[in-house]
């Protein structure tokens, strides 16, 4: 099993997941969360900015279909008004662009590029040169990069996958109370599967 | 040595004035007085100091005056009095001021008539008067005039806010249609009005641009005098919003502001750099528009989905905190719009679902709602949140929990 190297990181606070990732997110660097929908993508992101703002990071959030939901965010415990938010109404280019001028101007703690609702076909389609130059502008700083999307897309330019399962859903007297979810590292590659939970209601 | 300026009309002589020392007040209209005491180091003798300022002086007015003198009252009647440069050596001011007329010393026209009637012209034939005898006869203010007519009143100067405007105004023989020499004109307005904001230590938090009478206002999070972020700005903003008819007139006027003092602590997290921030969000604004970046801010309502978005103004926040455990709450991805729902379909296909959970309010406004939520679970683990709008009678998709 490769040793994870000693990184600067981004913690989520979620033992599982910072084991698995050893430590965190790595700061300088470009993480994928990939994985289905309702796998649990974004509660982790989420999870990322609660961290970071509660630090008095700032953060952004690069919403390529305008998904974020300010109310989950603030209830998973990020500070929203150290959060800058791009809404890019469907337009895959521009979220590009978004994201890449949101990373050049440096300083933030975390930016999370979410393109969890666009087809992998789609995705799949953004040149590797575009990754390249993201990873290029975060390396040396102390920015998290972290990719929401439902296949891998960076692939070599990426410092860590993580790759995220459904794991079923927790009902209780006719309410939704939660979810399990499962991350597995797939950059460098570790055997090891963490579980999830994570709470529907307060 | 004191230096006045008078250039009737001309507002530029205060911030002309203001460019070679912080000391400076505004005597009239027009009319500035600077204390240059001091600054021998630096501009050289009275007779080159009155030589640089002549130059600025006369780019703005060629008929403007100046006048250098070692107090204030000297050098103020020298420019009223003398056409051109006056620098009146020290000791030498009574002889100087002599042959000037006393209306420029007393505004009241009955005391002039009676100075007249007693033969009294000009500064020399007051200063010749023995004091006590003039102000037995004219009452107190006479002092004052027999002080100022020999060039010995001393005071100290009634310092200018630090707040008045800045301005540069360009009026064009051949208007401008384009944007690239509509922006090289702007870079040197804007260099001119940062060095003016740099020679006073103040720095802008308001910048207003009139081309052809209208006004365009940009307003950086914290006071900055940088010329290229200004410029930046404008350039994305221009380029949004074109003045839509060819220039032929602009003005930049700057609201002056202490500059923003920020020293990193060794324990302060990194924030993005507020010039660089702004012409991001400026550039982002470009491309997705301005409503569509910003800080989120949820509103103080029920109303589901309700926030705004303000402009980022991270300067100087908040001590470091302790970092609490997230809470692992399960975040929704919201659809919006929220997209049709086919509900009897969903009902075959759902594995299980919970609620409904009815909200509703501002019924007293036509923007009411009124809605019945549910939690939905399909085969295979994904999870949604469909309700039905019970104005419409109609079901949507207002998310996914993911």
């Amino acid at each position: 099993m490769a040793a994870l190297t000693a990184l600067e990181v981004l913690p989520t606070r979620l033992e599982g997941v910072d084991r698995l990732m050893g430590g965190g997110f790595p700061r300088g660097g470009l993480t994928e969360i990939c994985g289905p929908a309702s796998s649990g993508r974004t509660s982790l992101a989420l999870a990322a900015l609660a961290t970071a703002t509660a630090e008095g990071e700032c953060c952004a959030y690069v919403d390529t279909d305008g998904v974020f939901d300010p109310q989950s965010a603030a209830e998973a415990g990020v500070k929203l008004e150290r959060l800058l938010w791009v809404r890019c109404a469907g337009s895959l280019e521009n979220a590009l662009r978004c994201a890449d001028l949101v990373v050049q101007a440096g300083g933030f703690g975390a930016v999370v590029f979410d393109l969890g609702r666009v087809p992998p076909e789609t995705a799949r389609r953004i040149p590797a040169a575009h990754w390249f130059r993201l990873r290029r502008a975060v390396e040396g700083t102390r920015t998290a990069l972290l990719i929401v999307a439902q296949q891998p897309n960076a692939k070599a330019a990426a410092s860590r996958i993580l790759e995220m399962r459904r794991g079923g859903l927790e009902w209780s007297g006719g309410l939704l109370q939660g979810a399990r979810r499962q991350a597995t590292l797939r950059k460098p590659v570790r055997p090891e599967t963490v579980c999830l939970e994570w709470r529907a209601v307060g | 040595m004191y230096a006045c300026a008078h250039a009737p009309g001309r507002p530029e002589a205060l911030e002309i004035l203001a460019e070679f020392s912080p000391l400076v007040e505004q005597t009239g209209k027009g009319t500035a007085i600077a204390d240059l005491r001091g600054m021998e180091a630096l501009l050289g003798a009275p007779s080159q100091m009155a030589e640089t300022l002549w130059r600025s002086l006369r780019a703005v007015d060629p008929e403007a005056r100046l006048a250098l003198a070692a107090n204030p009252d000297t050098a103020f009647y020298a420019a009223l009095g003398f056409p051109g440069v006056t620098v009146v050596p020290p000791g030498r001011e009574a002889e100087m001021l002599a042959p000037l007329p006393l209306t420029l010393l007393i505004g009241d026209p009955e005391t002039l008539d009676t100075l007249r009637q007693w033969g009294l012209r000009s500064f020399r034939d007051l200063a010749a008067l023995p004091e006590h005898e003039l102000v037995a006869r004219l009452g107190q203010s006479a002092a004052d005039w027999w002080r100022r007519a020999r060039g010995e009143q001393a005071r100290p100067l009634r310092l200018a806010p630090a707040g008045l405007p800045i301005r540069e105004t360009l009026e064009l023989e051949d208007p401008v249609e384009l944007l690239e020499p509509l922006l090289f004109l702007l870079a040197r307005q804007l260099n001119s009005v940062c060095a003016k904001l740099a020679a006073r230590g103040l720095a802008t938090h308001e910048i207003r641009l009139t081309l052809n009478g209208r006004t365009r206002f940009y307003r950086p999070p914290v006071a900055i005098r940088n010329p290229r972020t200004f410029l930046k700005l404008m350039q994305l903003d221009l380029e949004r919003r074109p003045p839509g008819e060819p220039v032929h007139s602009l003005a930049l006027e700057a609201l002056p502001a202490d500059p923003r003092v920020a020293q990193s602590g060794l324990f302060t997290p990194p924030r993005p750099e507020p010039e660089k921030l702004e012409i991001t969000v400026a550039r982002i604004a470009a491309l997705v528009g301005r409503e569509n970046v910003g800080v989120p801010e949820i509103l103080d309502t029920h109303r589901p989905d309700a926030f705004r978005l303000l402009p980022p103004a991270w300067d100087g926040g908040p001590a470091l905190q302790p970092a609490h455990p997230p809470q692992r709450r399960l975040a929704l991805r919201r659809f919006r719009p929220p997209k049709p729902c086919d509900w009897p379909r969903l009902l075959r296909e759902a594995e299980r679902m919970a609620g409904p959970w009815r909200t509703c309010g501002d019924w007293w406004t036509p923007d009411a709602w009124d809605r019945d939520e549910y939690d939905v679970a399909l085969p295979g683990g994904a999870a949604y949140r469909v309700f039905r709008d019970n104005r419409t009678g109609l079901w949507f998709w207002e998310g996914q929990y993911d």
